[in-house]
């Protein structure tokens, strides 16, 4: 089903015998099939992240010669307060936004999917918004919705509201506007919900309805164990997805990452660092730490899984 | 593969005899649901259309109008947001098209090549190569993004579309890849196996056997890139910066720069603008989207 579940098959594949001349003549053919990917793999993957991890190494702001200075990008990251910041303003965002954004998902995907009437234009309606949610014509929208004198305050004012907060000026606010723009886009793993739902098979309902069970106790015995390898796997997507969120912090604070850096996303420190000040061993230190604090999360996330994840297979 | 509602004659029957047979707090329970989903769809929704009723609103009504009523028309917005920037604005949705163009042609294209060969052929490696492709779905750009902006620069590269669609010509979309395989396994093999039998070499299979079959996930990938390349910023932010090679998103965000909070009715028709392509693709295609996400389990 995912990529997730293939990654977890792979170690019980067979081994096969390649010294026939037909079994050359097809790997012959499937090298030639495979070029574009081998040389992308080298050129604008691999390559890329090994020069990556060496200028992390050094000075460099690719108008003199990168300068080796060992790892004090690294030791410097750990007395950068701005970033230390970011890095906290990403983890709320990533750890408030996607359990609430995965919950709505979870719930619409169930509420939709009992025996719903209009099924597909409801799941048209919920879905559309995730197709535009990364958008800068969205995140301009949202710097007007959440303005000083923006549409949710003209909404709380007309309701009675007398001092409205001032969301994205506001340090204590702003962040929550980009976290209720990533929930508005639950769409994407709401579908992938209803997918999912669907493949349970309905005798198992039936059968619990024989013998007495509650919807409530049907939810937690029958839906939830056996949609969690799908909840695993939009848990691990989306959360890889929100660390690298950028556009919406990047035009919602106008680039700054502000007011006082409370939208400072880590990914928009490290174009700061690399793109702004052209000081592109810090950056490339920056993104060697996202991708371990990424593959860490990852990697806890698989490790935990074996306790909640049910497999029937 | 298809993930429309089935259900079978007999669940049919027994949904309508459920429903005959619901009591009035099932019913009642089961309008208040009804009217929640309704609710929050148009609480999602609302939004989008304010925006598109505010684009044709004035700068003070924008302020004051929180409803969806349009009292006048204003119509200039588009004119001035159109004329608003050095270049009219057709100049960088033609840009962004081009842009959206090429990654297609390049992601159809290398995609599908590298699928037919993870899908179907033998080779050494495989086992690893597909792990690698598999966890490239999931590496952080930021990764890469500096040495690839180095590498492009000199190749003078910089202010032209080559880096955002030379990747997609070497298949680095891996989510591509992935779903194009899931696509071709579902192919019979006995129909390859068959035109191998007739003679076929590896590419006449490809060609004329497993691409004809695999159209729907042709489609999807066509439409998931022209989305993505469309609302792509990051990339286009970093690698376009004269004027003239502005696609729609970084046009957009320039707009908004140079014109700080003052002029949204301008603002707001652009950006409805930008939406609408994304839009009109969602309208014609959302059939395979939704086939798409549910089969690979989305971006």
């Amino acid at each position: 089903m995912s990529a997730l579940s293939e990654i977890r098959s792979l170690s019980r594949a067979g081994r096969s015998d390649f010294t026939s001349e037909a079994n050359k003549k097809e790997e012959r053919a499937a090298y030639l099939f495979l070029l574009p990917w081998l040389a992308g793999l080298v050129l604008i993957t691999a390559g890329p992240m090994l020069v990556s991890l060496y200028i992390s190494l050094t000075d460099y702001n690719l108008l003199q010669a990168p300068n080796w200075v060992g790892t004090d990008n690294y030791t410097q990251m750990f007395s950068d307060e701005r970033l230390k910041n970011s890095l906290g303003v990403t983890f709320i965002y990533v750890f408030i936004s996607v359990p609430i954004q995965l919950a709505a998902a979870l719930g619409l995907a169930i509420a939709l999917n009992y025996g719903m009437r209009g099924l597909s234009f409801y799941r048209s309606v919920y879905y559309l918004p995730s197709l535009l949610g990364g958008s800068v014509a969205i995140a301009v929208l949202w710097r007007q919705l959440f303005g000083t004198s923006g549409l949710v305050n003209q909404g709380l004012e007309a309701i009675g509201v007398a001092n409205p907060p001032a969301w994205i000026s506001d340090p204590s606010t702003a962040l929550g506007t980009l976290i209720t723009l990533n929930v508005w886009t639950f769409g994407a793993p709401m579908v992938i919900f209803l997918a999912g739902l669907r493949q349970i098979p309905t005798m198992y309902y039936e059968a619990a309805s024989v013998d007495g069970a509650s919807q409530l106790r049907q939810f937690w015995r029958i839906t939830l164990p056996l949609l969690s390898p799908i909840i695993f796997f939009n848990l691990v997507l989306q959360i890889i997805h929100a660390f690298q969120a950028f556009t919406q912090a990047f035009i919602v604070s106008g680039g700054t990452g502000g007011p006082s850096d409370s939208t400072m996303f880590f990914t928009l420190y490290l174009y700061q660092m690399g793109f702004g000040n052209f000081q592109m061993g810090y950056a490339s230190a920056m993104a060697w730490l996202l991708l371990i604090i990424v593959g860490a999360f990852t990697a806890i996330n698989f490790a935990a899984s074996r306790y909640w994840v049910f497999y029937d297979d | 593969m298809t993930t429309e509602t089935v259900h079978t004659a007999p669940q049919q029957t027994l949904i309508r005899s459920v429903r005959k047979t619901m009591s009035p707090r099932k019913r009642a329970l089961r309008l208040l649901k009804h009217l929640v989903i309704i609710g929050f769809g148009i609480l999602m929704i609302y939004p989008l259309l304010w925006m598109v009723v505010s684009s044709l609103r004035s700068e003070e009504e924008i302020f004051q109008a929180p409803g969806l009523l349009l009292k006048t028309l204003q119509t200039s917005n588009y004119v001035d947001g159109w004329t608003g920037l050095q270049h009219p604005f057709s100049h960088y949705l033609i840009n962004s098209a081009l842009i959206a163009l090429g990654c297609i042609v390049g992601n159809l294209v290398s995609c599908s090549m590298a699928a037919f060969a993870f899908a179907r052929l033998r080779f050494r490696g495989k086992k690893i190569f597909f792990a690698i492709m598999l966890l490239t779905i999931m590496l952080p750009i930021h990764v890469v993004i500096v040495p690839q902006y180095i590498m492009f620069s000199q190749l003078g590269w910089i202010n032209t579309f080559w880096p955002l669609i030379v990747p997609k010509l070497l298949a680095t979309d891996a989510f591509f890849v992935f779903l194009m395989i899931q696509f071709i396994r579902g192919i019979p093999r006995e129909l390859d196996e068959a035109a191998r039998l007739d003679g076929c070499g590896y590419f006449r299979t490809f060609w004329s056997v497993i691409l004809p079959l695999m159209k729907p996930a042709l489609v999807t990938t066509t439409i998931f890139t022209f989305i993505w390349t469309w609302n792509d910023f990051f990339g286009q932010l970093i690698y376009l910066t004269a004027p003239e090679m502005y696609s729609a998103s970084v046009a957009l965000r320039s707009f908004v720069d140079a014109t700080g909070s003052s002029a949204w009715g301008p603002l707001f028709a652009m950006s409805v603008l930008t939406l609408l392509p994304v839009f009109l693709v969602f309208l014609v295609g959302q059939r395979y989207l939704i086939q798409g996400i549910a089969t690979t389990g989305g971006k």
